[in-house]
């Protein structure tokens, strides 16, 4: 399913990242996952948050920029190659992975996957029947 | 000037006839006040007497404003060496105000005005911001420092000899400034063409849209800024910009300024007479090449200044301008000579490299060039602080944006240039003149 990831700029310096996180602490914004990538100079924070219109506001209130992208949550099936299947499809149709997290929920692993064309990807993916889709309720339930 | 052409032309106002002195007339004026200050100088200044002595010349020695090119330059350090009132023509008691500038290295600079320097100050004032279309019917802004500075009070008289309305903000709390100009239906604002850019940024994170505000003209100076600015600066805000020009060591603004042609800017000739040099040769050039701007007061009575060197470099323009003004025009000043660096021996104007990002950005993001020395040899960082609209989740993105940056400004540059976006607020902001170069290779 499609989930709204927060992406938020962060200086590749001590102290950016407190800065981000005790924001969304102190605003009670509660976050499911999160990965950073980073680089020499600056990292980019990117956050799975049920109340990510909320934690925009206020990042965006504390002048941090932050942006919402469009992710795609699929449930890792629990078999060797099981990953790979979710790829092959994705190659198949030329859809770009740009960059993808894990994370495990209660039950199972979710991968968090970040694609050029996220509807064509659902699509695709649901034609090939392999993965079974997250919604929004069942990640943000735990 | 007749009422007819007033009534042809409501926006005349009188107090800008002497922009429209027949050449013959202006040249004859000039002669007539250089002469008379020449003379002003040398019998109550023994610092310009001095400069004169040694180049066995007196004041009668001056007959034509060919002479000019024989008398001394001055320059900043010669104001720094009589501190405070050494270069003073007038004595105390006649010199109603004092203004200083704030000195980066130990003492200000002093300058003194009479009642009658007050008065020549304001009516150029007046005449700038005419020029800029502004009248009686505007509600004026003044965004500029009061104070020592003398941009805050030479752009307050201005505005209120010309019967506008005057809001004396000052410079600094940017939200305030925004929250007046959208209270009070502010038409016309001056400032510092950073700070303005810095007001931009500010009434778009409150939710201000400039551009359906009532303000309609800036007048901008006190720093120099390039032509992408302007297009910046009028296309965020939906304004005109002006370029004013002036200096505290010859007046404070007031010196010059642009018309509604907006192309270069009109020196009052009739006060402040220019010249351009070759700053090696000090040769003067001829009209249209470029060179230092030097200019000599010719009506100030309690401090005159003679040939001063002003480190602008600017060129004379040839061509009349379109508005009718007969007083001559220097182009935009984008540099001084004192902001060039030179990095591995290339001289380098931080406005060539403002252009560079203005170019690759839509919009021109908070920047600061840091040089520092390693080995032996100089570096270049520039820091570019990220903006909304060149954000990306992708590190790719990020990274082509940040090789594209640094492509633009080298090839300006022609040496390797290491560019590093930061986030917002990560650069200080100043609200009087930007600090675009930091230069820490004195430091190790
Ligand atoms: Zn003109």
């Amino acid at each position: 399913m499609k989930l709204n990831q927060l992406s938020i700029f962060a200086e590749n310096k001590p102290g950016s990242l407190n800065r981000i996180c005790s924001i969304l602490a102190e605003n009670n914004i509660d976050i499911l996952t999160l990965s950073l990538a980073d680089t020499t100079d600056f990292g980019i924070l990117r956050i799975i948050t049920k109340d990510w219109e909320k934690a925009r506001d206020v990042l965006t209130e504390n002048r941090i920029i932050v942006r919402v992208t469009d992710v795609v949550a699929v449930e890792v099936p629990n078999r060797p190659g099981g990953m790979c299947s979710i790829l092959d499809t994705l190659s198949k149709y030329s859809i770009n992975v740009e960059y993808m997290y894990a994370f495990a929920a209660t039950k199972a692993a979710i991968i968090i996957l970040r694609v050029d064309a996220p509807e064509m990807a659902i699509e695709k993916l649901k034609a090939d029947g392999s993965v079974k889709f997250v919604s929004p309720e069942d990640i943000f339930q735990s | 000037m007749s009422q007819y052409k007033r009534m042809e032309n409501p926006m005349f106002n009188p107090v800008s006839a002497p922009d429209y002195l027949p050449p013959e007339k202006l040249r004859e004026l000039q002669t007539e006040r250089f002469a008379f200050i020449i003379r002003r100088a040398y019998e109550n200044v023994p610092f310009y007497r001095r400069r004169m002595d040694e180049k066995n010349l007196k004041p009668e020695d001056f007959r034509t404003l060919d002479d000019v090119k024989k008398l001394p330059f001055t320059i900043k350090a010669d104001l720094r060496d009589t501190y405070p009132f050494g270069l003073f023509a007038s004595p105390l008691k006649d010199i109603v105000r004092l203004h200083a500038s704030s000195g980066t290295t130990g003492k200000p600079i002093v300058v003194a005005y009479t009642q009658s320097d007050l008065d020549v100050w304001q009516e150029t004032m007046m005449r700038t911001m005419a020029a800029a279309g502004v009248s009686k019917d505007d509600i004026v802004q003044v965004a500029f420092g009061y104070g020592l500075f003398t941009g805050g009070l030479g752009a307050h008289y201005g505005a209120e000899g010309l019967g506008a309305t005057v809001i004396p903000a000052s410079g600094g709390n940017t939200e305030r400034q925004i929250m007046l100009m959208k209270d009070f239906g502010v038409t016309a604002v001056a400032c510092t063409p950073s700070y303005f850019v810095h007001i931009i940024e500010v009434a778009e994170k409150m939710g201000v849209d400039l551009h359906k505000l009532p303000l309609r003209r800036g007048m901008f100076g006190a720093e120099p800024w390039t032509e992408e600015m302007r297009r910046h600066i009028e296309e965020g805000a939906g304004i005109r910009a002006f370029d004013i020009y002036g200096l505290s060591e010859i007046t404070g603004p007031g010196v010059g300024a642009a018309c509604e042609c907006q192309c270069g800017l009109h020196i009052f000739e009739d006060h402040y007479y220019p010249e351009i040099i070759d700053p090696d040769t000090l040769e003067v050039l001829p009209d249209g090449r470029e060179g230092e701007l030097v200019l000599s007061t010719l009506s100030k009575m309690a401090m005159p200044m003679i040939r001063y060197r002003t480190r602008d470099l600017t060129s004379i323009m040839t061509e009349r301008c379109a508005c009718g003004r007969t007083i001559r025009r220097i182009s935009k000043i984008s540099h001084r000579s004192d902001d060039m660096f030179i990095i591995r021996g290339v001289n380098v104007f931080p406005s060539q490299i403002e252009t560079a990002i203005l170019n690759e950005g839509k919009n021109l993001p908070h920047y600061q060039i840091i040089l520092t020395r390693s080995h032996g040899l100089d570096n270049v960082e520039v820091d570019i602080e990220m903006t909304q609209e060149m954000f990306s989740d992708k590190v790719s993105a990020i990274e082509s944006l940040t090789a594209r940056f640094s492509h633009a400004i080298e090839k300006v540059l022609g040496i390797r240039v290491a560019v590093k976006m930061l986030p917002p607020n990560s650069i200080p902001r100043s609200e009087g003149k930007a600090k675009r170069v930091i230069d820490r290779r004195g430091n190790n």
